[in-house]
């Protein structure tokens, strides 16, 4: 709940706008800057990618050569360690919390733009309060609630409803639509439209990249989840991809690091593909927090 | 400029519009998200405060009010106080030296040079890296015998640290792991900001004769506090609790050294103490003064995100 405001707020690069046309004439430094850098941050990635396609003999030795050994690695961790089953865990996880957050908060935001009704300042300061309380605090109590009182423990209702609230979103909706001209609304109203076919016939289709945006951070959220799943999940056939990997490095004995490369590849896939398909949206997502 | 949202003025009565009509109506839509926000949100947080005050016997079923004895243990524990001074160590060095690489970078991929986009999309790219997955890849890049880091020192230099038996290794290794996965996030504010600077003031520096080292120090620096200030504050919330992920898989919070694990931080230790020892109690108490610990961070966040962040636009 915290964590995901932090991507939410402010302002991501403009792709393509190049400011001043700079004077400095050695460009080829700057280059070569990047090049390293980039390289030097990639590093674990590329060696990563590497050693998850060689067969075992290499997986150990210093040779970064690529093999051709990927999908007989990732077959080995895929079923018999049940990688396939905690992304398909992760993949329910965080579909479900990204379009509950993004439905909910839709829904609290027309609420908080478009009426006016007593108790409104409470209800919005309840709701961005909750950013202060993140899961790991309130764990303890949260696993006495989820698995005693409500017996969710090993379900995926333990790890998808306790999030579907979005405080970011909601916030992020609100001054969306704050932006949007009242006379809209007005004529909206006139024709006789309701607030909810007012939200879905032109609210939502021109809030794309509002919602585009934050289902990049919501997913990437949900799919990072870790603490939570740890501790509310016993049964292995519910458990989620990121505490999936703690298990392949577990498996006792020998570790086999080419399949366990190959399934941290794997797990990287879904949030770099929600992100690439995202990421006009994304950067235009958050111009309407640029003030001017 | 850019500010964080949550620092924007709240509307005055008078922009708000009430375009449609009906009190409940407005209620409807929002009780699904004020449910889920009291019963998973408040309900536990307040059940943290009452637990805090009692100590459960899991073997028997029972609990006994002890009143503040959690916290007074918690204070006097020298284990306890070690975590939380590893905590703030690690915290300052990430924050620090993670902002300053990001900044660095940032500020050198916002240059008008060719394949600008590329080079942004390769630093912005491992945003999409969990901490869990970051901690499997450093454990085996720094594993001892077959990691390629001492392949590489093997045969140069003929020395394999032992990385993660070592405290001061495994803690400095944990620290630059953190640093390293938050470096895309923190680039992608920069980068947002930087792009957003007033041009004309920069080409007036660049006119006036001034280096690039000065246009940088003297002019967008101090233009980035804002942001700056926003990523301080989130960066302080990252490494308290998106280290577990990390340490879980990286060290377990080891190696021993002094009275606890060099890279238990508070997270870690409300874990072990909550789920591994199941002294509800005390993770109880420990997770009301994280609770504390939060509230003052946004407090200030709100406090200097007010007073001191508001140049510019």
């Amino acid at each position: 709940m915290a964590r995901e405001v932090r991507a939410g707020v402010v302002g991501v690069p403009k792709l393509g706008a190049g400011r001043s046309k700079g004077r400095h004439g050695r460009v080829w430094v700057t280059h070569l800057a990047l090049i390293i850098s980039i390289l030097v941050i990639s590093a674990p990635l590329i060696f990563a990618l590497i050693k998850s396609t060689q067969i075992s003999s290499e997986v150990i030795s210093p040779k970064l050569i690529p093999g051709g050994a990927f999908f007989d690695n990732l077959s080995g961790v895929w079923v018999d360690a049940k990688l396939g089953r905690y992304m398909w865990n992760s993949t329910v996880l965080a579909v479900s919390v990204t379009l509950g957050k993004t439905v909910l908060s839709l829904l609290a935001a027309l609420a908080f733009v478009y009426f006016r009704f007593p108790l409104k300042g409470l209800a919005f300061t309840l709701v961005l309060l909750s950013l202060m309380l993140p899961t790991e605090v309130l764990i303890i109590a949260l696993f006495d609630l989820v698995s005693q009182d409500l017996r969710w423990a090993d379900t995926y209702a333990a790890i998808i409803v306790p999030f579907l609230a979005s405080a970011t979103g909601t916030f992020l909706f609100r001054q969306h639509f704050m932006n949007i001209p009242t006379s809209l609304a007005d004529a909206a109203r006139i024709d006789g439209c309701g607030p909810l076919t007012y939200l879905t016939r032109i609210l939502i289709p021109m809030s794309w990249n509002t919602i585009g945006a934050l289902a990049v951070i919501q997913f990437v959220y949900a799919w990072d989840q870790y603490i939570w799943p740890l501790v509310i999940l016993q049964n292995d056939d519910k458990q989620v991809v990121q505490v999936g990997l703690r298990r392949l490095i577990e498996v006792g004995g020998q570790t086999d690091w080419g399949a366990v490369m190959a399934g941290a590849i794997v797990t990287m896939i879904p949030p770099l593909v929600v992100f690439t398909a995202l990421q006009k949206q994304f950067s235009r997502g958050f111009a309407l927090t640029e003030d001017k | 400029m850019l500010k964080p949202a949550a620092t924007r003025p709240q509307p005055t009565e008078a922009e708000e519009r009430a375009v449609f009509r009906g009190t409940a109506l407005p209620w409807v839509f929002l009780l699904p998200s004020l449910l889920i926000l009291a019963v998973f949100v408040y309900l536990p947080a307040l059940q943290t405060l009452r637990l805090a005050a009692y100590r459960a016997n899991v073997i028997l079923g029972t609990e006994r009010f002890v009143g503040l004895a959690n916290f007074t243990e918690l204070l006097l524990s020298p284990a306890y106080r070690q975590v939380a001074l590893q905590t703030l160590v690690f915290t300052v060095l990430t924050v620090t030296f993670g902002l300053l690489s990001a900044l660095g970078l940032a500020w050198l991929a916002s240059r008008p040079i060719r394949g600008a986009n590329t080079y942004r999309l390769l630093l912005i790219y491992p945003y999409a890296l969990s901490p869990a997955i970051a901690g499997t890849l450093w454990l085996f890049l720094f594993n001892p015998e077959i990691g390629l880091v001492n392949q590489i020192l093997g045969s140069l230099f003929d020395v394999r640290p032992r990385w993660l038996d070592t405290p001061s290794l495994a803690f400095g290794l944990v620290t630059l792991a953190a640093i390293w996965k938050g470096l895309a996030y923190n680039i992608v504010f920069y980068l947002a900001s930087i792009q957003n600077l007033p041009g004309d003031v920069m080409e007036a520096a660049e006119i006036d004769g001034a280096s690039g080292a000065q246009v940088f120090w003297r002019v967008a620096f101090p233009l980035l506090t804002p942001i700056t200030f926003f990523l301080i504050f989130t960066n302080v919330i990252s490494a308290l609790f998106d280290s577990f992920a990390l340490t879980d898989i990286l060290t377990k919070g080891g190696p021993y050294t002094g009275n606890a694990g060099v890279t238990t931080f508070l997270v870690y230790q409300l874990y072990q103490d909550g789920f591994v020892n199941f002294k509800t109690g005390a993770a109880a108490a420990q997770a009301a003064l994280m609770l504390a610990l939060v509230a003052f961070i946004t407090w200030m966040q709100f406090r200097v995100g007010e007073r001191r962040v508001h140049y510019g636009a």
